[in-house]
């Protein structure tokens, strides 16, 4: 047989994996199996069935995008270490060096925010530069204020329960916590896009977005207290929540993202910053991508709130604001798809579309907690 | 020549268009909007008030306080699921043929007018050369079938991720699924028997046994929303659906009873969990089937789920001190009221009526002043309106306990003449042992015009000290010191404003009022301690304490005058019964809506992320030349990257040996 047949051949995942690969999966599912043993008393089925779900989900991604797996460890064996510090009293957060300064999870939200802001200038200088140094380092700068978000949102969600247990719950719960999210998916989904096209010039721009959403989470922290761990209200303690509130912000993250893109595009074809841009079809290529991503998920989340609905207001629509934004949101984007798929329209007209498509989805984020009221109501300014 | 298009084929076209639909779904969106910015299903009265007669009109017969529910929305709706269906019935059979062919017909020139093509010399034999091209296809993924030519040429067709084509008619048809399932759900049903007569919105506040068949829906009734308020203790076999500026009473094949209903709060007062213990009273079954529901938890009973939707009072027994505000006597009425029942209070044409309209055992507030630290819970209140015999209203909510205002204690009662106002708030202030007695005491004792000549004849032995001698000028300073008084037991500092104002000129106006304020002051003081005296109480010297207290009272006695009340009212005793806000819906196209979504996101996945892509391989006899080609039905850089890349494979399998 002709042996160059057999080069490049793709290989199905499970023969493609390392050994690094599977010692990652055993450590997540000893991890998982720890927590059961440990407080599966606690827990009802749905609960379970997430616990071993969040395992085989974090594999998947991480055999399918090799650095997601050093996060996943990273963030796990610092929130430990943060969560040994405590104790079980909340007042160490206060006094205990390493938790006051670096990952009670106030600090390790404020790192955050400061290395995103630092990464997206170091984005932009490297850009002008042209210097691949300065490139690198600023992703290393975005990989870690993901990494300290997430121990902080780790490290919050066990501080919740130092509380009192019946508070505890899963830090996605109010706006504070959901602009944290936001900030950490839509960075992710970046970085993902940039070792894919390799297009670490997109991170100034992408990280435009992300550094707003770092200024309203210091606004709502110095103005409104907003990092205040409030109990859940009736409505909110669902399991469903787990689920609907990260489905809807990976399709968030995922709109900013193109929106950003979409920037980029609209420069670039005017020859601003032309040269200094990856080419007009690499862009236009993020752009779809990131839109086909978030519309797949802003789909699932959608329907997975009209389920949460039914179950807690007692229909699966009422079209309350909310969710009536969120069609709108989706119309959207299903007649940008359209016009791309099936008119075959390329070019500016749809970056301009995936730029005024940001506002109409920031409108649905922000605009209805803030102008409109509804059933919603958890989400008020 | 084209054969003529007759119109009913024009109106297919149309109807089955992308255009059109794309319209539909941005009226819709529009529509949608309108839905969002104007609040719906409010009580008509509010959008008169906000709208005017004019517009209210207007925008009622455009169906805009219930969009969703209106008819050309729900003919949109209609229209959005024929048309895409027409659109699934007419591209198809496309898709499905798509999905099946290999394009195994095309021919040698128009592989060569492809944008991805490429020609190889293959250094293999003819066979070998097939076998080997099929080879590679099958291991990448690519079905195929071949063409023997009849030049003795193979044509290879292959492709890969045909599948793709039933992500259009899986999500386009979702869209038709849940439409209907939404429709069916939606109150289209109800909607066609109003337009023919058969049945009416209620709009009159009466009784449920009396509202007519025609406002009835029977258990027969298919989909429907509706409400139902249980107070303890009680029991139902209708619900209420809310439509419009009125109702339509929906009866239910069994019987709620709600055996009690229970709110946990957090520590910090916030609420933990709503539950109802209810009890399901049905003649098929044995025994009543007891069952508790709370938020996030329903029960469905005979296709009827039961929600835990809100909860308000059920009737709680209260008992109340009535304090006279410009009666002289010093202690207060005792009346006994029940939320959601009137009281009345004097007689003739000052009589006035008391509604009680809400009592909440928890309020959770935050009373300090820049609105940072943490709300907490101030205890119960009580709201109610007052309304004398004319009909007028102003409504009341009292704090049973004093509220700690920048760390003083004021009892507090908020008022307002229409529900659009906030509450303007009259405090009183507490005192020294918390009760509200201090301030009443002292304002019996300024009122009573008997006492005055008593405080000025004090307060004159203070001001003039050593001095006093009762002499000309000292009666003359008393008698003003009661000109005063009456005038501000009649109106307050406005009052004395205005008594200031008639006699004294323009220019000594502002020093005057100084020394007035002074006086009265003075005097009150002195009322307050002839006050503590009657009651038994030890008399003060003044200090700061009692300063701030006769301060803020003499503030609270000026404002009973635009208070509006002749009385306050003050909470002492109750006894707590709650109702609960039940919601009973029965939506039997939730399923169609369930499966539906359920197509869009498999449809969705499949339209994205399974890309179709065809290779055709011609393999020419005698030169071995082989043509490679490739297209995709999305034209896009993945095509281009791919096509790279088998191109330079294929390079090399075709060229080393
Ligand atoms: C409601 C009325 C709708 C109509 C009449 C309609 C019509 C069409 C038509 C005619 C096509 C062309 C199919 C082709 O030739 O490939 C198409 C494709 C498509 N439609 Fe719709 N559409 C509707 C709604 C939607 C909605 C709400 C979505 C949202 C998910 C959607 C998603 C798509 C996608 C992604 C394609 C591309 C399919 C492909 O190229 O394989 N459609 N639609």
């Amino acid at each position: 047989m002709n042996t160059a047949i057999l080069d490049d051949v793709p290989v199905p995942l499970l023969k493609r994996l390392s050994w690094q690969d599977w010692l990652y999966s055993l450590i997540l599912v000893i991890g998982a199996v720890f927590a059961y043993v440990q407080y599966g008393n606690y827990m009802d089925v749905y609960e379970k069935s997430f616990l071993f779900g969040a395992a085989a989900v974090f594999s998947w991604l991480g055999w399918q995008w090799k650095p997601l797996r050093m996060l996943v460890i990273g963030v796990g064996a610092i929130s430990l270490f943060a969560i040994s510090l405590y104790d079980a009293d909340l007042g160490r957060a206060n006094q205990a060096f390493l938790l006051k300064y670096l990952i009670s999870s106030q600090s390790a939200v404020m790192w955050m925010n400061v290395l995103f802001v630092l990464a997206m200038l170091i984005y932009w200088f490297a850009m002008f530069t042209r210097s691949e140094f300065a490139g690198k380092f600023a992703s290393s700068m975005t990989w870690a204020a993901v990494l300290m978000g997430l121990v902080g949102l780790m490290v919050r969600w066990y501080e919740s329960y130092l509380i009192a247990p019946e508070v505890g719950h899963i830090p996605i719960s109010n706006l504070y916590e959901v602009f944290i999210l936001f900030c950490l998916i839509t960075a992710l989904l970046y970085l993902y896009y940039e070792q894919r096209y390799n297009t670490r010039q997109l991170g100034g721009f992408v990280l435009l977005v992300v550094s707003a959403a770092v200024g309203f989470i210091l606004w709502y922290t110095f103005d409104r207290q907003a990092h205040e761990i409030q109990p859940l209200v009736p409505a909110l303690q669902s399991y469903w929540m787990k689920i609907h509130v990260p489905a809807n912000f990976v399709g968030y993250g995922a709109f900013s993202l193109a929106a950003m893109v979409a920037l980029a595009y609209l420069l670039a074809e005017r020859g601003i910053l032309a040269t200094k841009l990856p080419a007009l079809d690499t862009l236009d290529d993020v752009m779809y991508k990131a839109i086909a991503v978030g519309f797949a998920f802003f789909t699932i989340a959608t329907i997975l709130g009209a389920m949460w609905a039914a179950e807690a207001w007692g229909g699966y629509w009422s079209w309350d604001p909310k969710e009536t934004w969120a069609l709108i949101v989706w119309l959207n984007y299903a007649a940008w798809l359209h016009l791309r798929m099936v008119k075959g329209l390329r070019g500016p007209i749809l970056a301009w579309w995936s730029l005024v498509g940001l506002l109409v989805t920031t409108f649905a984020f922000l605009g209805v907690n803030m102008f409109l009221s509804g059933l919603h109501s958890y989400g008020a300014l | 020549m084209k054969p003529a298009i007759t119109t009913s084929k024009q109106f297919y076209e149309l109807l089955s268009s992308m255009r059109f639909a794309v319209s539909l779904l941005t009226v819709i969106g529009i529509a949608s909007i309108i839905g969002t910015v104007l609040k719906q299903n409010e009580p008509y009265a509010n959008y008169i008030i906000q709208f005017g007669q004019f517009w209210f009109d207007f925008f009622e017969m455009l169906g805009l306080y219930d969009v969703y529910h209106s008819a050309w929305f729900l003919l949109i709706l209609l229209f959005l699921v024929i048309s895409t269906s027409l659109c699934i019935y007419r591209n198809s059979p496309l898709m499905l043929s798509e999905l099946r062919t290999y394009r195994e017909t095309a021919t040698e020139k128009s592989l060569r007018a492809f944008s991805h093509k490429h020609a190889y010399q293959s250094v293999h034999s003819f066979d070998d050369t097939c076998q080997n091209l099929q080879q590679f296809l099958t291991l990448r993924g690519f079905r195929f079938k071949t063409v023997r030519h009849a030049d003795g040429g193979e044509l290879i067709a292959a492709k890969a991720g045909s599948y793709q084509r039933l992500g259009y008619i899986f999500t386009h048809a979702a869209i038709v699924i849940i439409c209907v399932g939404g429709l069916l759900d939606g109150n289209v049903p109800f909607k066609v028997q109003e337009l023919l007569g058969y049945k009416k919105v209620e709009t009159l506040d009466i009784p449920e046994s009396e509202v007519p068949a025609v406002s009835r829906l029977s258990i027969a009734n298919l989909s429907f929303r509706a409400n139902m308020t249980l107070p303890e203790g009680t029991s139902s076999d209708v619900a209420f659906q809310r439509m419009r500026d009125g109702y339509l009473v929906q009866e239910l094949p069994f019987r709620i009873e709600l055996k009690d209903f229970r709110i946990e709060h957090y520590a910090t007062g916030q609420p933990k969990s709503f539950e109802s213990d209810l009890l399901i009273i049905d003649p098929e079954l044995k025994e009543p089937l007891a069952h508790t529901i709370s938020v996030n938890h329903p029960l469905i009973y005979k296709g009827v789920a039961i929600y835990q939707s809100d909860f308000q009072d059920g009737g709680t027994k209260l008992k109340l001190n009535v304090w006279g505000l410009f009666s002289t006597q010093s202690k207060p009425l005792e009346v006994d009221g029940t939320i959601f029942k009137k009281a009345k209070l004097g007689e003739g044409d000052d009589a006035l009526t008391l509604e009680f309209n809400d009592f909440r055992m928890f309020n959770i507030l935050n009373l300090t002043g820049d609105g940072k630290g943490k709300p907490q819970n101030v205890g119960p209140n009580v709201t109610f309106k007052v309304r004398d015999t004319q009909g007028q209203a102003k409504e009341y909510v009292n704090y049973m306990q004093p509220l700690l205002l920048s760390g003083r204690p004021y009892f507090v009662s908020g008022m307002r003449e229409t529900q659009q106002e906030d509450f303007r708030y009259l405090r009183i202030p507490a005192d020294e042992d918390f009760t509200i007695d201090g301030f009443m005491r002292l304002r019996t004792t300024l009122f009573d015009e008997s006492q005055h000549a008593e405080i000025a004849r004090r307060f004159a032995k203070v001001a003039f000290g050593e001095r006093s001698s009762g002499d000309l000028t000292q009666q003359k300073f008393e008698a003003s010191v009661v000109q005063l008084l009456d005038a501000f037991a009649k109106g307050g500092y406005t009052r004395v404003a205005d008594m200031i104002e008639k006699s004294v000129p323009e220019a000594e106006r502002e020093k005057a009022a100084q020394t007035y304020l002074k006086i009265v002051n003075g005097a009150a003081f002195e009322a307050y301690n002839l006050s503590r005296e009657r009651s038994g109480k030890q008399a003060e010297s003044p200090n700061e304490e009692n300063q701030q207290f006769l301060q803020e009272s003499l503030n609270a006695i000026s404002d009973l005058y635009f208070y509006g009340a002749p009385f306050y009212l003050q909470l002492t005793q109750y006894e707590h019964r709650e109702a609960s806000g039940l919601q009973l819906t029965k939506s039997p196209g939730k399923n169609l809506v369930y499966s539906g979504s359920v197509l869009l996101v498999l449809g969705i996945f499949a339209m994205i992320y399974i890309r179709e892509r065809r290779i055709w391989l011609l393999v020419k006899p005698q030169t071995n030349e082989v043509l490679f080609a490739m297209s995709a039905n999305r034209k896009n850089r993945d095509l281009d990257v791919e096509y790279e890349r088998y191109k330079a494979q294929l390079d090399k399998v075709l060229r080393t040996r």
